[in-house]
């Protein structure tokens, strides 16, 4: 299997004894989204800019489409594709002309061509030949990935693309971030501080506090670590006589049974399965269900069993 | 080699469109150079009545320094541009690509010799203008030209690297206005140097700024004196090659910050 990023041991110390990478590993495979999820402070973006060849490691080795970051960057560079947290794109020039420029950069010959494609394709036609500080924040952040895409790139950035937009931007650059490992095999290394990102569009991810990889899977491996899904029933009356918890003891692949008034939590192994032998249970003790829910482990949980903490305490801004 | 010409092509063209795009930067630009010479011009025409000029008309003693004072000027500034791509992530964002350190540095470099070709202009042309005479035609025009455009990438060079070093707008504009007005005030440009006195004379010497306006004057003179026009302008050059690769080094000292 080729891995389209490797990093080994990465450590970077910033002055002030700010020690933003301890120690990282990372394997990514080539043709998948890839997700660094962390807090603010964590260290994402210092990783990034290590394999973007724009900071240098203290220590550790990296490769990035196969070439080596520290001893071959230029080889770097020419595969990778960088969509950074602050907007790289150029706001007193047209978006055809940012397109254009990075062309020449990359020293593609159909320069313009392939800007008019990009521009279609994001659907920033109409708007290309104006200058960007018009246009609105969605529109630009399109533009930016259309630039980090526009040489062809193996291996593709995105650091917080989606910081600051509003939902409706969101979900769509989540549609063409999708299409783009779906349909054209890009690699993607995805850092986002939204669990629900990373949830919804990484193959694996790595969680990161402090610097280093804390756990690493797939979102459906890390959640299955926690054992079971929770299920809460809340009683039309409150419990007065245990009757409805003595009740569920019973129920196979039911665990964790807590009451609080009207509320009864427990953990199922597959929840899905356990429902109807709760509520049957329930019924045959003579307590009335109100309403029934099922949450499967979220990235939430994940994070707080390896940080020790819950995840908006972690983000510091 | 081509790649690194085609790169320095595109930022250039960049660096030039981004100029035509703030015109009223470009008039400021023009216009307060003639404030000067005008300005300057008559407040000490009478200077020319001292012993020690060789002209008898102020306004041709001052045009070539009022040029290349506005080149420093103008030039000085051009660090900005690099500081505004710093903090929008344009410059990362270039970083990331294959480009060379040297294009990049090129482009702005291009654009501050540009303005200050098309600002000299100007300025010999309202000189001409208010009565001053260029016994030294159009070579001498060219000379003078060549000096205040290399003054200028000299310059944009020094900017752009204290702009890459200290990457903050207040320490860019202390350190250039640190700079510019005593290189300009320790030079020929408004008094003649057998009237400087000794201490500044020996500094201007070692100015820059006083080897530009020396060759620039010599060359506009009816006889110029080639031997000390060459070695100045010879100076000028080394001075903006060093410049040019300080700044093309200081991108390393931004990217061990990152």
């Amino acid at each position: 299997m080729a891995l389209a990023i490797e990093a080994r041991g990465l450590e970077k110390t910033y002055r002030g004894d700010v020690r933003a990478l301890r120690g990282l590993d990372l394997a990514v495979e080539a043709g998948q989204v890839y997700g660094l999820l962390g807090p603010n402070g964590a260290g994402k973006s210092t990783a990034v800019r290590i394999l973007t060849t724009l900071a240098r490691p203290d220590a550790g080795s990296a490769t990035v489409a196969g070439a080596d970051v520290l001893a071959d960057p230029d080889r770097v560079r020419r595969a990778i594709g960088v969509v950074a947290q602050r907007s790289g794109v150029d706001i007193d020039a047209t978006g055809r002309e940012n397109l254009v420029l990075h062309a020449r950069l990359h020293g593609l010959s159909d320069g313009p061509a392939r800007a008019a494609e990009l521009l279609g394709r994001f659907d920033l036609a109409d708007a290309g030949d104006r200058l960007v500080k018009t246009w609105s924040g969605g529109m630009a952040r399109r533009l930016d990935l259309a630039m980090g895409l526009i040489h062809r790139p193996q291996v593709l950035f995105l650091d917080e693309p989606t910081t600051g937009l509003d939902p409706e931007v969101r979900a769509r650059l989540w549609q063409e971030i999708r299409r783009l490992t779906e349909e054209e095999g890009l690699t993607i290394l995805l850092t986002t501080h939204y669990l629900e990102e990373a949830d919804e569009l990484a193959a694996r991810l790595a969680i990161l506090d402090a610097g280093r990889v804390v756990a690493e899977g797939t979102p459906a491996e890390l959640k299955a670590e926690l054992e079971g899904d929770a299920v809460h029933v809340d009683l039309a009356q409150p419990e007065t006589n245990g009757r409805a918890v003595h009740a569920l003891a019973g129920v196979a692949g039911l665990r964790e049974v807590a009451v609080d008034g009207a509320l009864l939590r427990a953990r199922a192994d597959d929840a899905g399965r356990a429902v109807p032998l709760v509520l049957a249970a329930l019924e045959g003790a003579g307590a009335r269900v109100a309403s029934v829910t099922v949450a499967r482990p979220s990235l939430d949980d994940v994070y707080l069993r390896h940080t020790g903490h819950a995840y908006a305490e972690g983000s510091v801004r | 080699m081509t790649a690194v010409l085609r790169q320095s092509l595109a930022i250039t063209a960049r660096q030039l469109r981004a100029l035509w795009r703030q015109p009223v930067y470009v008039a400021v630009t023009l216009v307060q150079p003639v404030i000067w010479l005008l300005l300057f011009g008559a407040l000490f025409k009478r200077v020319v009545d001292l012993p020690g000029f060789a002209t008898d008309s102020y306004v041709d003693y001052l045009t070539p320094g009022v040029v290349i004072m506005s080149a420093l000027f103008s030039a000085g500034w051009n660090g900005m541009g690099m500081l505004n791509d710093l903090q929008r992530g344009v410059l990362d964002r270039f970083l990331t690509t294959p480009a060379r350190r040297g294009p990049l540095v090129a482009g702005p470099l291009l654009q501050a010799v540009t303005i200050v070709l098309i600002q000299s202009l100007v300025i010999i042309a309202i000189g001409a203008i208010v009565g001053a005479t260029f016994p030294g035609g159009a070579g001498g025009i060219a000379i003078l030209l060549a000096c205040a455009g290399l003054l200028a990438a000299a310059m944009a060079g020094l900017s752009n690297g204290l702009a890459l070093i200290t990457r903050q707008e207040e320490s860019l504009v202390g350190a250039v206005q640190f700079l510019v007005l005593p290189l300009t005030f320790l030079s020929t440009v408004f008094m003649a140097p057998a009237l400087l006195p000794g201490w500044i004379g020996d500094v201007a010497r070692f100015n820059p700024v006083n080897w530009a306006i020396e060759a620039g004057r010599s060359a506009l003179s009816a006889d110029v004196d080639w031997s000390l026009v060459g070695p100045r302008i010879g100076g000028l050059l080394l001075l903006a090659v060093v410049s040019g690769l300080y700044a093309t080094r200081a991108f390393r000292a931004y990217q061990r910050s990152l």
